[in-house]
């Protein structure tokens, strides 16, 4: 397995599976299912695929989902980070919080949906808040996690190094050291807030995005379009964890190579 | 200037029956300017408690602990410390480990890498200076440690059995490079351990503990001239000496 010779050998059986995979999809379409409506063939989904970006209409959807997800996970770091890290340091805060916190927490995204309506109407700002709860929870209870398990010692070592003041304490040695456990606390947040995204737009809070839209061929009863949104929520859904996986990873943890992390 | 003065300290911890169990027991104890003072004694005996103290980690329930007859509160950048266990920042390279202190004390970048590197030379480093503490062997984070808490230029550096980790070969050889160092920097050093040879090659003077509660039960001065054989008659007969009295003079009665 380690092998990097073997591996690159062995490189062509992961796309052999899906090409296998489009084959046994497009033969169970065509001679088993024989209905485009109940299971649209590859090619449909390529015709359907031609047709809606030459409307134009997908970069729209991307760019209108896009913001969505940004301002949610992005009022998601900006919440769930510092009351984490005040809950991870202070045991007093942590005492005062933490029944709220784990109260709210069990709350399904989605079953905020009637406020997010009644409180902020049909606008980028409602989707924003049902993919937020959905993004918060997961960082604020590794940012938590993070802080509360920095390891006694580089605190000890730090303070015999003149950092003593709380704020340089958590800047310069907490900080860092809860940052693995903060990174995969977003990275896990960043799956949450794609699926909420979907959710949070078949109710209407734009005219453009890709759970929007996806819904609307639905009611049209394109299902090749359907499956045309599905892939691509999926295929961006994969990017960003890519973009996890070997961008942050690597730049803000790469002094973790060589550890059996 | 080191002169370390410990007068009447004692420390105790609640239990939790609702007593005290008296860690260190009215300890007193001088050590001189650029001396290298070994502590030992068996484990429990309130070694490291002692070094916390000294470091301003703890707070003692009484006595007082001067340092160039000043009071020592809380931890100093006048003193330095080794840790047991690898206390290397694991997010910062070999160079940002060192420099640490320095950053703290608001030095600006390159005169800090400049001091930096004189003792990553100090521990023979120099070629890891962009390494992170994973990639190195446990000898090495050691050796990096100790520059990292010389870089701040303490007078008194403290050292809680830090060989203790490695195996024999490569302690024997850190304990040689530290006198190296002492000898090139000439700081007064307190050193832990429970480990006589190492206390026996290395100190100018050993201060036997009894176990719990801790009490300074004796000192023994070696004058042997550096660099000490550890095969000679003499290094036997304080090593013997030494441990005598661990075993009967200083144990529990």
């Amino acid at each position: 397995m380690g092998n990097p010779v073997r591996k690159n050998k062995d490189r062509w059986l992961g796309p052999l599976a899906i090409v296998l995979a489009l084959t046994l999809w497009e033969c169970y379409a065509i001679l088993v299912v024989k209905n485009s409506f109940l299971l649209p063939t590859p090619p449909d989904v390529l015709s359907a695929f031609l047709e809606l970006s030459q409307k134009g209409i997908l970069l729209l959807d991307f760019q209108v989902s896009m913001l969505h997800f940004v301002v949610g996970l992005g009022a998601a770091l900006l919440i769930g980070i510092p009351i984490g890290i005040a809950m991870g340091w202070n045991v007093k805060i942590n005492a005062f919080m933490d029944p709220i916190i784990e109260l709210l927490r069990p709350i399904p995204p989605l079953a905020w949906i009637p406020f997010a309506i009644i409180w902020f109407g049909f606008t980028t700002v409602s989707a924003g808040f049902v993919i937020f709860v959905g993004a918060v929870f997961p960082i604020l209870i590794n940012t938590y996690g993070g802080f509360r398990s920095v390891p006694r010692i580089f605190v000890e070592a730090g303070r015999m190094l003149g950092c003593t003041k709380n704020r340089d304490l958590i800047r310069y040695i907490a900080f860092p050291s809860a940052l693995p456990s903060m990174v995969s606390g977003i990275r896990v947040a960043t799956g949450v807030a794609w699926m909420c995204l979907v959710a949070a737009e078949l109710f209407g809070v734009s005219n453009n995005g890709l759970g929007k839209n996806l819904w609307f061929y639905y009611n049209l009863h394109r299902m090749d379009c359907v499956i045309v949104y599905m892939i691509i929520l999926g295929l961006i859904g994969l990017a960003i964890d890519m973009a996890f996986r070997y961008y942050i990873d690597r730049y803000f943890l790469k002094w973790r190579t060589g550890e059996v992390a | 200037m080191g002169n370390l003065e410990i007068r009447d300290l004692s420390q105790s911890f609640p239990r939790e029956d609702g007593t005290e169990l008296t860690v260190l027991d009215h300890l007193n104890i001088d050590v001189q300017d650029k001396e290298f003072v070994c502590i030992l004694g068996s484990s429990g005996c309130g070694k490291t408690t002692l070094l916390r103290l000294i470091a301003g980690l703890d707070t003692a329930r009484a006595g007082s602990i001067l340092l160039d007859g000043e009071e020592m509160k809380g931890p100093s950048s006048k003193v330095g410390f080794v840790f047991q266990e690898y206390s290397l920042f694991p997010w910062r390279s070999v160079i940002d480990n060192i420099a640490f202190g320095l950053e703290m004390k608001g030095i600006g970048r390159e005169e800090r890498y400049r001091i930096a590197e004189r003792y990553l030379e100090l521990v023979n480093l120099t070629a890891f200076r962009t390494n992170y503490p994973s990639e190195l062997s446990g000898g090495m984070r050691q050796r990096v440690a100790v520059a990292r808490a010389l870089a701040l230029d303490p007078v008194l550096l403290l050292m809680d059995e830090p060989f203790g980790a490695l195996d024999a070969q490569t302690r024997n050889m850190l304990q040689t490079e530290l006198l190296d160092i002492w000898e090139k920097t000439k700081k007064t050093i307190i050193f832990i351990t429970h480990s006589v040879d190492e206390a026996v090659f290395l100190s100018d003077r050993i201060i036997v503990l009894t176990p719990r509660p801790g009490m300074v039960c004796h000192f023994v001065t070696i004058d042997q001239p550096r660099p000490r054989d550890r095969t000679s008659t003499e290094f036997a007969q304080v090593r013997r000496h030494v441990l005598d009295l661990i075993n009967q003079k200083c144990s529990i009665q």
